[in-house]
């Protein structure tokens, strides 16, 4: 059985940019996309603070991804952000990741009519975070 | 959690438009085309108004694939007018525009393209909308989508608000009455198209599959009447329903591939949407296939289509439409319309990127690569079945 790796964390969002960029799909449906994203997990349902990944996104790949000590560390064109128990749901392919910000289990600020236009790219990412081998806290 | 919206009300049936006379509003702008103003259609839903006595302005501008720049036109007459209440009366192009001239009217401080499903609008502050379709196919009187051309980008642009959909909706089958052969049959397979991918997306649901069964066979029981015999006032009464009841099913569910790729290839080309979705549905379905055949074969039993296995009745579901086609006549490839093969390659990059940016593409039973919407659009060109 493959490492899993424990979410969040820094290895957790190092380990989910390394499958993008081996994503073809992603590449293909993400290839016009440039902004970076802070993908923030509030507490909820046992985790006890907020953590944040900062992920370079970049014509269909991952230049960076880490995790940060906070939101204000850095000013990003997207931010993602939603509770800790959803987050669960999207990463276990539970929650579409449309459905999730229409029904306002997550809030997304940003160029949001860029986001439309780039459901597919979104899937995808949603996608391989779901096959991150994962062990949640 | 998901949520299932309506028109507070659905008017429909035969006379169904009396009910302007009850409409409360003192300015009513009228959004249509020339077409309707031509064929006196436009004076049928005044008089009604008339009768309220509001007062009554009329914008004939809306063309065939609306854009932005109606929409700015329409608005600026709005904005002059201040009416209280908007009558889109037509086809999709006429009712998309309305939303759009509404929103501009209500929201001058929006660009069109800025609007999406995630942003509060806070629309009826001024006005509210009433539409009555005169084709039955687009659904869009009961939908929160518009389909509005960005000219410069050569983009049709789906635009969804849940705000934008109409207060009311006026299904009244008189009005198609006229409404010629081609036109009767192509809005048809649209609204085929509506109910079939309603029904096989990945958004379908126990609320929006009702309706697509019921929508797929009212079209497909009535249809090839109203196509042979315009005066046919039962079968166009059913068509008109169909509809409607199919915008219902895919506004809350969602369209898929063929609205995608139709949505792309109809903007590229400057081809009806109708006539698009009509050559493109048997070549999705047939793609759609190894992913759908459960649905597609729920659907074929529906409709009473006798097969052994699964795979044989969504493969005879396939078959029906694509014989239902042919009796009405319907173009069954590309080149019939005059594009060569030369032209589609050279746009092929341009069509597949577009179609990426819908949402049809995203939750289609089978997520198309841009590779499988390269080899389908090649199979669309010469006619050939999917078999990949």
């Amino acid at each position: 059985m493959s490492e899993a790796f424990l979410f969040p964390s820094d290895e957790w969002v190092k380990e989910f940019c390394r499958r993008l960029n081996e994503n073809k799909a992603y590449e293909e449906a993400a290839k016009e996309w440039e902004g970076d994203f802070l993908f923030i997990v509030t507490p909820d349902g046992g985790l006890d603070r907020e953590y944040v990944f900062y992920v370079d996104l970049w014509h269909g790949k991952c230049r960076k991804a880490e995790l940060i000590k906070s939101r204000e560390e850095k000013k990003t064109a997207y931010i993602f952000e939603g509770p800790y128990s959803n987050w669960k749901k999207l990463i276990q392919g539970q929650l579409d990741p449309i459905i999730a910000i229409m029904t306002r289990k997550f809030k997304l600020t940003g160029d949001m009519p860029k986001v439309v236009r780039s459901a597919k790219a979104a899937k995808e990412l949603v996608l391989t975070a779901s096959k991150v081998p994962t062990q949640f806290k | 959690m998901w949520y299932f919206y309506s028109p507070q009300a659905i008017v429909f049936g035969r006379d169904a438009l009396e009910h302007l006379e009850s409409l409360e509003a003192g300015k009513v702008l009228i959004v249509t085309d020339s077409n309707l103003e031509k064929l006196g259609m436009v004076e049928v839903v005044a008089k009604h108004i008339e009768k309220t006595g509001a007062a009554i302005q009329v914008y004939d501008g809306v063309e065939p694939e609306p854009s932005i720049r109606i929409a700015e036109e329409g608005a600026k007459m709005a904005v002059e007018f201040q009416p209280d209440l908007i009558v889109a009366l037509g086809g999709g192009s006429c009712i998309d525009s309305a939303k759009a001239i509404w929103v501009l009217y209500e929201r001058p401080d929006l660009k069109l393209e800025e609007v999406n499903p995630f942003m509060k609008l806070n629309l009826r502050k001024k006005a509210k909308l009433v539409a009555i379709p005169t084709t039955s196919g687009t659904g869009s009187e009961v939908t929160w989508a518009m389909v509005i051309t960005d000219e410069k980008r050569k983009v049709k642009m789906e635009i969804a608000s849940r705000e934008i959909i109409p207060d009311i909706a006026i299904v009244d089958p008189n009005l198609t009455r006229t409404l010629p052969p081609r036109l009767t049959a192509e809005t048809a397979m649209d609204a085929l198209t509506h109910a079939i991918e309603a029904y096989t997306v990945q958004w379908k649901n126990d609320f929006s599959d009702g309706l697509a069964l019921k929508a797929i066979q009212l079209i497909m029981e009535n249809v090839k009447k109203a196509y042979q015999n315009g005066e046919d006032m039962e079968a166009r009464e059913k068509l008109h329903n169909a509809a409607t009841i199919a915008g219902l099913a895919f506004s809350n569910s969602q369209i898929g591939a063929v609205h995608a790729l139709a949505h792309s290839f109809g903007a590229v080309f400057k081809v009806p949407h109708a006539t698009c979705v009509s050559i493109f549905l048997p070549y999705l379905m047939e793609y759609n296939l190894p992913a759908a055949s459960k649905h597609y074969a729920e659907i074929a039993d529906y409709l009473g289509i006798e097969a052994e296995t699964q795979e044989e009745k969504a493969k005879a579901l396939i078959e029906r439409i694509k014989r239902l086609e042919e009796e009405l006549e319907i173009p069954k490839s590309i080149s019939e319309l005059g594009i060569s093969h030369e032209q589609l390659n050279e746009k092929l990059d341009e069509i597949i990127a577009k179609a990426y940016e819908s949402i049809g593409t995203t939750v289609n039973p089978r997520e198309p690569t841009a590779e499988n919407y390269r080899k389908i659009l090649q199979h669309a060109y010469k006619g050939e079945k999917i078999d990949f």
